[in-house]
């Protein structure tokens, strides 16, 4: 009786991991499909459409297929545990999400809190575009990864860059009022008045995030306050609008920007004809001369119609099917293992590595100017006839910042 | 300073133009019909949707004629097949089949455009910068966005209070059987009206579109505030409409210029009773707050004087 009962369990088991073995590996994908951020959250989610597509035409994942499951959070914490709630009880292990720090705080917290409540049933949480310090600092959770230089890695970049350059007196900060915007607004006061203590911070301000349907009374001030340089941390359609704002009234001063490039961003550009005047700060772009990442920006601008925006997110799949291969396993606990310390030779060319320490993913960082393309720069944004152009390279090991994260770990 | 406050001033004027061009066609569906219509934003941004497609085929001029004469068609059948069906049972259904409408409205438009921005942009003829004040350059666009809905406020006023069509109009509000027993068609009336509402509205979008941004949730981003500009302004009163468009478009902007907080004003509190609630309330400026305020006024405006600025009815 006893051997019966055994040998029925070991049955059932068989017949339970073969169809266990069949089944796709489900990825939710949280993100904003209507409100202001629709347009990024769209961009985001044909993008790990297509990298899904990508892994399953060579086969998968330890020869499962991945399925992208879309979840629409309206750019609200909320609504994202809702969401995420709802992927997990769709059989999700592993939840991205990118537009937010806000939500991205709230998911956090939310995969944290549900690892400890149901042992054996462990998500992971991948960050490919919430940049917020804090996320990898005192908020720093085992289950969380980020892709993504976070802001301060981005700052101490930009700012490093803007320090030689002699032009810059008078900087006008405009950031969204969340926890995002605040740190791009501490961070660039802190790091600018310490590499370059003459530059005068003539404004500095916050507005609602996704709220504004016209910058112009902004614009006005940025232009009342004499400032040659704007530095704004503003994505979705608040840096397009702003920049349309600008462009409207005939702005004429140099952007500095972490997602100028987003939807609409480069059109509102090419209307100001600010040409190499407008700076973006990046893990990667088309131009970038690396010839894998050109192929693969040609390819996906064929496939999916839209130029990558998010790099990252590549390297976020690729490294996660690295990290489920040497683990030999899509158990989320041992993933997250694999992933710790894993090495990586990133999209645009050069070694990235995954700080056990934070869960920070360190990579090459560019900086990039919007204008005139060069002979050798085929990929125009938006059908502007613009695009992107190198200014800067900052290798892996010069964005390493430290961190104050001590996670517990299982 | 005295820069800012004059292109502050021309900003608020103009975003105050744009919403009397949106809440003049709500106030005239409300003042005529008595429907709170809650999908008044959808047809503005239908407008703006219709604009930016039948210019992409005829031109921008065509499509100003065309796209806001479709969207009154919609607001036309909309009375004549929904309304008219559920205002036999009251305010409250109306107000619901407006409402469901404008979710539905939003959702259709997000299906056949997607929900990202689409490119809509100023025709050539008026892509260029009008007048140049301290430098800040005034786009040709923006003033002739002012100029129609100037235009708009004088023809409607004219129609309203000078013509045969408005005296009808008006009568029929009050006295719909009156005006039935004189040979008119009451309900044509009313579903003429509720079109004119509509298509004003799509003026709206398709002269805002190419300025601000065309994508499916504008309606949602716009709604709220033509509610305060018509109860702000007197529900159903025209010129109480205008000058609260106005007012409200000048202290919106003018807020936003603002960087005064309590702590500007009364100085720091004091720094051992370390971070609280308190020290960020008393240090968040009013350029930060520039959003809330019109709805500040709202509320103050209902309890104070309840029928609005102009109004003349009780709400």
């Amino acid at each position: 009786m006893h051997r019966l009962v055994i040998a029925a369990a070991a049955a059932l088991t068989i017949v339970g991991g073969a169809a266990f073995a069949q089944e796709t590996i489900k990825f939710g994908y949280i993100d904003p499909l209507s409100g202001g951020g629709a347009s990024v959250g769209e961009g985001g989610l044909k993008t790990f459409q297509y990298l899904a597509d990508e892994i399953n035409a060579k086969g998968g994942i330890l020869g499962r297929k991945i399925e992208i499951l879309p979840l629409d959070n309206k750019t609200n914490p909320q609504e994202s545990l809702v969401q995420a709630q709802k992927a997990i009880d769709a059989g999700a292990r592993f939840i991205t999400q990118g537009n937010g720090s806000s939500v991205a705080a709230a998911l956090s917290d939310f995969v944290t809190k549900n690892n400890t409540r149901n042992p054996g049933k462990e998500v992971l949480y991948f960050n490919y575009a919430a940049v917020d310090p804090s996320l990898t600092n005192e908020k720093c959770s085992y289950w969380h990864f980020r892709w993504d230089a976070s802001s301060d890695i981005k700052m101490e970049a930009l700012t490093s860059y803007m320090k030689d350059i002699a032009a810059i007196k008078k900087v006008y900060l405009i950031n969204q009022d969340y926890s995002f915007g605040q740190s791009v607004r501490a961070d660039a006061r802190k790091m600018l008045g310490a590499k370059r203590p003459d530059i005068q911070i003539v404004g500095d301000e916050l507005h609602p995030l996704l709220k504004i349907t016209d910058f112009s009374p902004y614009v006005a001030k940025i232009k009342a306050s004499g400032a040659d340089s704007v530095v704004t941390g503003n994505w979705g359609q608040d840096i397009a609008l702003l920049l349309k704002a600008a462009a409207d009234a005939g702005l004429k001063v140099n952007w500095y920007t972490y997602y100028a490039g987003g939807a609409g961003g480069p059109t509102a550009i090419k209307q100001t004809g600010l040409d190499h005047q407008v700076f973006q700060i990046t893990e990667g772009f088309a131009n970038s001369g690396h010839q894998p990442a050109m192929d693969f920006e040609k390819a996906f601008r064929a496939k999916v119609n839209m130029s990558l925006w998010y790099p990252r997110a590549v390297n976020e799949m690729r490294m996660f099917k690295a990290a489920a291969e040497k683990a030999n396993s899509l158990d989320p606990v041992k993933v997250a293992a694999a992933l710790e310390d894993l090495k990586f030779e990133v999209l645009d060319g050069g070694e990235g590595v995954m700080r056990k320490d934070d869960h920070q993913f360190f990579q090459p960082i560019y900086i990039s100017s919007f204008g005139k393309l060069a002979a050798n720069e085929p990929f125009d944004e938006e059908g502007t006839g613009w695009g992107w152009h190198l200014v800067s390279k900052v290798d892996t090991s010069k964005t390493m910042v430290p961190t104050t994260c001590k996670m517990t770990r299982p | 300073m005295l820069e800012l406050i004059v292109i502050s001033t021309l900003n608020g004027l103009l975003f105050g133009m744009l919403l009397f061009l949106l809440s003049s066609g709500l106030t005239v569906i409300f003042s005529m019909m008595g429907v709170l219509n809650f999908a008044h934003a959808s047809f503005y941004m239908l407008g703006a949707f219709f604009g930016y497609q039948l210019t992409k085929w005829i031109g921008f001029w065509p499509a100003l004629l065309l796209a806001p004469l479709l969207v009154g068609a919609i607001g036309m059948a909309v009375e004549r097949y929904g309304l008219r069906n559920t205002h036999k049972h009251g305010h409250v259904a109306e107000l619901l089949l407006t409402f469901g409408l404008a979710f539905a409205i939003e959702e259709i438009v997000a299906m056949m455009w997607g929900r990202s921005p689409v490119d809509y942009r100023v025709p050539a003829l008026l892509d260029f910068p009008a007048f140049t004040i301290f430098s800040t350059n005034y786009p040709a666009y923006k003033i002739f966005m002012l100029a129609v809905s100037i235009l708009i406020f004088v023809v409607l006023l004219m129609v309203l209070k000078r013509t045969r069509v408005g005296l009808i109009v008006q009568a029929a509000l009050t006295h719909p059987h009156m005006v039935g027993h004189l040979g008119h068609n009451v309900g044509r009336i009313f579903m003429l009206v509720f079109g004119v509402g509509s298509a004003l509205a799509g003026i709206a979008g398709v002269i805002a579109g190419p300025a601000l941004v065309t994508q499916s949730d504008m309606a949602a981003a716009l709604g709220p505030i033509l509610f305060v500009v018509i109860v702000f302004g007197g529900l159903g009163s025209l010129p109480g409409a205008f000058i609260a468009s106005l007012v409200i478009g000048l202290i919106q902007t003018f807020a936003v210029a603002l960087n005064g907080s309590l702590a500007s004003a009364f100085g720091p509190l004091d720094p051992s009773a370390g971070p609280s609630v308190l020290t960020d309330i008393w240090n968040v400026t009013i350029a930060q707050v520039a959003p809330i305020v019109p709805y500040l006024l709202l509320v103050i405006i209902l309890i104070v004087r309840p029928m609005g600025l102009m109004g003349t009815r009780e709400t």
